[in-house]
């Protein structure tokens, strides 16, 4: 690293910064110094950067042209650290702090001589518009292969390859008025809005809030405006009903008045957020707010003129010469040619003039321009050249020189002879953009305006425009309308507003503008020096002309065509320039052409701010039962169903070596069908059903009959949706003649709860009843094998005898002491009692049934062994054999469909289409493979005939498969057409490694076939 | 992100409190089995997409769970009013088309992509 | 007496319970802030939740006679007897939340069953199902907006009010007893998500959780 090298366009006085403190940082790997109160840019141009970055797609040197969020160019990659890293910075945005870290974005291998210069100088001539479509889209297999070298030489940016140790959140705001930008109409705005009481928010983008007034050289009752600013922000600090949010971006538009602003709370301070009180800072907020009124006071982009060589650094806007010289302190050159099409851009030479450099001329487009700032130039001594513009800078990495000549702007042509100005600055002002972004999110078209040259934003309800971004330009003009706005807004959130007077501004004459989108060239456009008009994405006024030229009319097709206004910088400084262009090629009017729709966001957004706190082990949240932690101890390996974490399986030690899950799995399986398991069941769905017609109700919504289930019995039931295909099923059971409990599969319960509320609110409000989740509620142990009455007769005072509490009945009473219901259903096949505690019990019954249960084998099972158990007996899962085209005829489950209910059950209707009565449905069977040491693999398809030419008619796929401890081989549960006639017939699974297996269908049940198990 | 007026909670509330749940007014056949497959499959599969004036169906799902209905600007995604289940729109395409009669066409009309 | 299964889910005899945070005490802890803090919070452990449903008209008087307290009819209403020990919440037109002390819950459905006789309406013991959780201090609205997506501004908010809402990616119910408490009932499968979320949402107030 080398010596710090001196600040040369650094001014001896002026500016907002604190020439006392000395701040030092590095840029592509040089050691610089600025000050507290610079920007990035200003600090680079203070030291005399030139060049900054290598363009996009021609690789030509550039440098900061803008102070702000419009800078095309200045777009760096930040941080000190790989976790520090942040891409896509503008460095007219970035505030300077010590030991601040920076580096050009594009310009790989290095910005000064870089390998794609070459690429680019000789490539850039066959690189047209649309080139990447061309070139690099065929053949389409290689695209993956050019983006990572375009990308990189392109320079995008990249992300860090470090967790980022910053914290980020999220603010959910609610306000009456959102003031978004703190400029002279968004202050006034908030001053009024503030006045009545209401609830008001103000962000700004930007270090310090006063936008324009900040570098203004007009007075505000006769004094410098940043001293108005600052009061106002005094009597807004105060307010308590006020909350202001500098260096706050607001990137999107939403429906109805949402607005996200991005708040970046600590990136002034460093590459990470301080720490403070042992807790690290958020470094950036998002802040969701809806807002009642919305003031965008956004202000406006000043539009460069469109010449030869505009892109050489040197280059600026007018405005932000004076915005450099008069709020940092420095003028970056030494001699200006300023190139005009108005009288604001006069302010540049004037600054310029006043900080001590040299103006070597004033071209104005204007034959006569007259108005005070034309005048107070005169009065200097400036050489104003009028009628004229610049049509071209010369000089490759820095302006040499200004060729001037006279203009016809009517005819396009250049009409004089061309004189060369030596200088090192061109500033250029063609006017000004009001900064209609945000306005355009919500879909609203902005408005053409003839006098302003520019676009006015197109409004939705409960937004206005002030100021700038309204097209109003004069100081004072400005402060009025956005008092008036403030007022406005509200009054219509019920807040009257006192008086707010308005300070003084000057009256300033001005002559009118004239429309300058394009400065003609002595060559036609096509065969002259490229004139840019998209800086970020290398677009040029020739590359517009031959988009309309190969037929492209739409604004939007020629914004694809070219990559106008693409990317991070949505058309910020040259959508204008190109619309009014394409007018021209067109030989359309500005209106009529359009312009092109901007997009959030505004500016970047780091995924940082985006995710805010949701994210590492906060991500989604994790549901857990109350036996959760057991799980955890016993080493259990969690599945995710839903969100809800269950044990998937329960490796355990078997001589220093812990289990495959297979050996785990059939360690579990056999203990089932052997001894006794226990299952936390608890994350089925619960849903508590009471009223007099629950009954009927429930016969509606499921497929199967409900009038005689007796209280104290239990019943399988399938849900259909009223296409007739299943959707959920589970046990209900009649707690009392009006009460039921209803049980849902583990992933449907809310949505489940959500469809009976919607048949009862909206379809049978007559029937009285009512439904409440009571999932939670009860902790669900399901103890399941030969031995589990005996275990459950040592810890519960329940009549456990097989005729008094037989199968599909529940009873309650104490187990462990604790009260309890016990419903004996089983979706294993074996003998199982399900015991339901109230949640806060659950741990203490549990290890009680451990306690005991050790003598007896008890062994923990999870997911896995459930649903080789279910499958073993042809158990559905809804979700794995069903996938919402599967009718219960399909499954086999005719046993389950109550065809004679008087009320037309939600699915009947639909089983009697001709699709669903078609003979040739997939339909579930089970499937053996002749080799039993084969598992066919899940969702492996399945065909007739093996020897049929590829492509093979498919014929349906596997839906479960597993290996079944207890018959010592593979089995599987499938969906085949017509499969219910095919029982003994084979079929063929072909493999993508070549191999084609072979299987039987067979029936669904492949264990214990009578049921006699569960019944013992 | 809509924000919508529950006209159960009688507040407006953000729209992660709701979910939707397709087009109002959709009134299941008495008779389902008097239906033929093409009136069933009419019932069951076939909706409305407007564009402009349209009636949804809401429910306040992390709220009150209520279902209630949305008379929605497919454009420019005005909610015009909510009411309550049972209840009928007060604006429809119809009332919208004759209050905007000679008016000229909407320039809050913009291109959603 | 309505024909519905009761069931006193809780026992008399000395059983180790463990409320919905129990877990995540033990995984996250219960951070104590070294200095003044300014955010507590407070599990209200064991307490007993009843969902009360009927018409508002069916239900109030009942519930004036046995609980004491008016039925809030309004919507985002909460009531609460002078020890603030018994509250009830409208949650829906149909719907409200019964919160009393822990083993008083099925005495009161109980005589809420008698009271209201054959009369439609529905009652849920869900106290096993939830907790509930207290913030104080001068940081709990700002915690709160980081947390729900409902606006608690206190001229938004005011207290006796309650809202069921989004909590983070979870739901949860938010009320406000009085001017420096605000309560959340938690879900108890979601409870350590929300507990860990809240611990890490107050990390820079210094939260101080308080067992
Ligand atoms: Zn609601």
């Amino acid at each position: 690293m080398s010596q710090s090298k001196q600040q040369v366009y650094r001014l001896n006085t002026g500016g907002r910064i604190d020439r006392s403190r000395t701040l030092s940082f590095t840029f592509n790997g040089q050691r610089y110094q600025g000050h507290p109160g610079d920007t990035l840019a200003s600090a680079l141009l203070a030291n005399g950067i030139d060049i900054v970055n290598r363009s996009f797609k021609y690789s030509r040197p550039r440098g900061i042209v803008a102070a702000g969020a419009e800078e095309p160019n200045a777009i760096v990659q930040l941080g000190s650290s790989e976790a520090a890293q942040v891409p896509n910075v503008r460095a007219t945005q970035q505030a300077l702090y010590d030991g601040l870290t920076a580096s050009s974005t594009n310009g790989w291998p290095n910005v000064q001589r870089d390998l794609m210069g070459l690429f680019g100088k000789l490539g850039g001539q066959f690189m047209p518009p649309g080139f990447y479509y061309k070139t690099f889209m065929a053949p389409a297999s290689m695209w993956l292969t050019y983006e990572k070298y375009i990308r990189k030489a392109a320079g995008l940016g990249r992300s860090p390859m470090e967790a980022d140790p910053d914290n980020y959140d999220h603010f959910n705001q609610h306000c009456d008025v959102l003031v978004v930008g703190a400029g002279a109409a968004g202050l006034a705005a908030a001053l009024a809005a503030a006045r009545s009481g209401a609830r008001v928010m103000v962000a700004d983008e930007q270090e310090e809030m006063g936008g324009s007034l900040l570098a203004s050289r007009e007075t505000l009752e006769g004094k410098p405006a940043d001293q108005w600013v600052a009061r106002v922000l005094d009597e807004l600090a105060s307010c308590e009903n006020v909350t202001l949010l500098p260096r706050t971006t607001a990137n999107g538009y939403h429906d109805h008045n949402f607005v996200t602003l991005h708040e970046r709370r600590t990136e002034h301070l460093g590459d990470t957020a301080p720490v403070e009180n042992g807790h690290r800072q958020v470094r950036a907020r998002l802040h969701r707010v809806r807002a009642g009124q919305v003031i965008l006071s956004t202000g406006t982009h000043e539009r460069p003129l469109v010449y030869a060589g505009n892109d050489v650094p040197g280059n600026l806007l007018a405005g932000a010469v004076s915005t450099y010289i008069r709020r940092y302190g420095v003028a970056p050159g030494r001699k200006l040619v300023l190139s005009t099409s108005n009288d604001y851009g006069y302010r540049a030479a004037l600054d310029w003039k006043e900080a001590g450099c040299k103006v070597v001329a004033i071209v104005d487009a204007r034959e006569v321009p007259a108005g005070d700032w034309v005048d107070a130039a005169r009065a200097q001594g400036i050489k104003i050249i009028t009628g004229c513009a610049v049509i071209e800078a010369k000089g490759s990495n820095r302006v040499t020189a200004a060729r001037v000549a006279k203009i016809d702007i009517e005819a396009f042509k250049v009409t004089g002879p061309v004189q060369e100005l030596a200088c090192d600055t061109i500033a250029s002002s063609g006017g000004y953009s009001p900064v209609i972004h945000l306005a355009s999110h919500t879909g609203a078209r902005p408005t053409w305006r003839d006098d302003i040259l520019g676009f006015v934003p197109g409004l939705v309800k409960g937004v206005q425009a002030c100021g700038g971004a309204n097209g109003c330009y004069a100081l004072g003009d400005v402060l009025a309308e956005g008092v008036e706005a403030g007022i406005k807004a509200a009054a219509a959130m019920g807040h009257a507003v006192q008086t707010v007077t308005l300070p003084s501004a000057e009256r300033l004459q001005q002559g009118p503008a004239v429309a300058l989108f394009q400065v003609p060239h002595e060559k036609p456009t096509l065969r002259g020096p490229k004139q840019f008009v998209d800086l970020q994405n290398d677009v040029t006024a020739a590359g517009i002309e031959l988009a309309t030229r190969e037929g492209f009319e739409s604004i939007e097709h020629i914004k694809r065509y070219t990559a106008m206004g693409f990317g991070t910088d949505q058309g910020k400084l040259g959508n204008i320039n190109g619309m009014a262009i394409a007018a021209r090629c067109l030989n359309r009017s500005i209106p009529e052409v359009g312009t092109t729709v901007f997009r959030p966001n505004y500016t970047p957004v780091t995924f940082g701010a985006i995710v805010g706190r949701h994210c590492r082990d906060l991500f989604d949240p994790e549901r857990y039962t109350a036996l959760h932690q057991w799980h955890v101890e016993r080493g259990a390996e969690f599945e995710d169903v839903g969100q809800w974490k269950r044990p998937w399986y329960y490796p355990q030690k078997v001589n220093g070596k812990t289990e495959t899950m297979h050996e785990a799995v059939a360690r579990e399986c056999l203990a089932v069908r052997e001894k006794v398991g226990i299952l936390d069941a608890s994350t089925l769905g619960k849903i508590d059903i009471q009223g007099p017609d629950a009954r009927e109700f429930l016969a509606r919504i499921y497929t199967n009959k409900w009038e005689k289930l007796a209280v104290g019995k239990c019943r399988y039931g399938l849900m259909c949706k009223d296409d007739g295909m299943v959707t959920d099923d589970g046990v209900t059971s009649c707690l009392a003649e009006n009460h039921f409990l209803m049980t849902t599969t583990t992933g449907g319960a809310a949505a489940i709860l959500e469809w009976l509320e919607l048949w009862h609110q909206t379809e049978w409000p007559e029937l009285d009843v009512y439904f409440s989740s009571v999932t939670d509620h009860w902790a669900t142990m399901t103890i399941t094998g030969p031995e589990a009455r005996k275990l459950l007769a040592e810890i519960s005072d329940l009549d456990l005898d097989r005729d008094s509490f037989k199968f599909m009945d529940w009873r309650s009473g104490n187990v462990a002491g604790v009260p309890a219901r016990v419903y004996r259903i089983s979706f294993t096949g074996e003998l199982t009692f399900e015991i339901n505690v109230q949640a806060n019990y659950a741990m203490h019954v549990w290890q009680t049934l451990f306690k005991h249960g050790e003598k007896y084998g008890l062994t923990p099972y999870g997911t896995e062994t459930m649903h080789v158990l279910r499958a073993e007996k042809g158990f559905i899962i809804v979700g794995q054999e069903t996938d919402g085209s599967v009718t219960p005829e399909d499954l086999g489950m005719q046993w389950a469909i109550g065809y004679d209910k008087p009320y037309s059950w939600i699915g009947k209707r639909a089983l009697t289409r001709s699709d669903t009565k078609r003979e040739n449905r997939k339909q579930l069977v089970g499937l053996r493979p002749k080799d039993p040491k084969v598992i066919l693999e899940e969702g492996a398809q399945i065909v007739f005939d093996p020897n049929h030419a590829i492509p093979m008619p498919m014929v349906g796929h596997v839906t479960s498969s597993y290996y079944s401890p207890i018959l010592d081989s593979g089995f599987a549960l499938a969906v085949v057409k017509g499969g219910h006639q095919k029982l003994g017939e084979t079929v063929y699974l072909p493999m993508a490694d070549g191999q084609t297996f072979e299987a039987e269908i067979v029936s669904t049940i492949f264990y214990d076939p009578k049921g006699e198990r569960q019944n013992v | 992100m809509f924000y919508i007026y529950c006209p159960y909670c009688g507040e407006h509330r953000e729209e992660e409190e709701f979910h939707p749940k397709g087009q109002a007014h959709l009134e299941r056949p008495k008779e389902p089995e008097a239906c033929s497959d093409e009136e069933w499959g009419d019932y069951l599969f076939f909706r409305d997409n407007p564009r402009g004036v349209h009636h949804e169906m809401w429910v306040h799902a992390v709220g009150c769970r209520k279902f209630f209905n949305v008379t929605r600007h497919t454009v420019s995604y005005e909610i015009l009013e909510t009411y309550k289940m049972g209840e009928q729109p007060s604006i429809t395409a119809d009332s919208q088309s004759q209050a905007r009669e000679g008016a000229a066409v909407s320039q809050q009309e913009g291109v959603r992509a | 007496m309505s024909n519905a299964a009761t069931f006193d889910t809780r026992t008399e005899t000395a059983i180790p319970v463990e409320s919905p945070l129990a877990y995540s005490y033990r995984r996250s802890g219960a951070p104590q802030a070294g200095g003044p803090s300014r955010l507590q919070l407070r599990e209200r452990a064991m307490l007993g939740h009843l969902i009360l449903r009927g018409g508002a008209i069916v239900l109030d008087e009942a519930v004036r006679d046995v609980l004491g307290l008016n039925l809030p009819g309004q919507p985002q209403t909460l009531v609460q007897d002078a020890s603030g020990e018994r509250s009830i919440q409208w949650l829906s037109p149909d719907e409200w939340l019964v919160i009393v002390p822990g083993g008083e819950e099925f005495p009161l459905e109980t005589k809420l069953r008698e009271q209201l006789g054959s009369a439609h309406f529905a009652i849920s013991d869900v106290s096993g199902g939830q907790t509930l959780i207290e913030l104080s201090g001068e940081a709990a609205r700002e915690l709160l907006m980081k947390t729900v997506v409902y606006d608690v501004h206190p001229s938004h908010f005011p207290v006796g009010k309650g809202v069921t809402t989004v909590f983070a990616k979870a739901t949860t119910i938010l009320r406000r007893p009085s001017e420096d408490r605000w309560e959340l009932v938690i879900r108890r499968s979601f409870a350590d998500y929300c507990y860990r979320w809240l611990l890490d949402a107050g990390a820079e107030f210094g939260i101080n959780v308080q067992q």
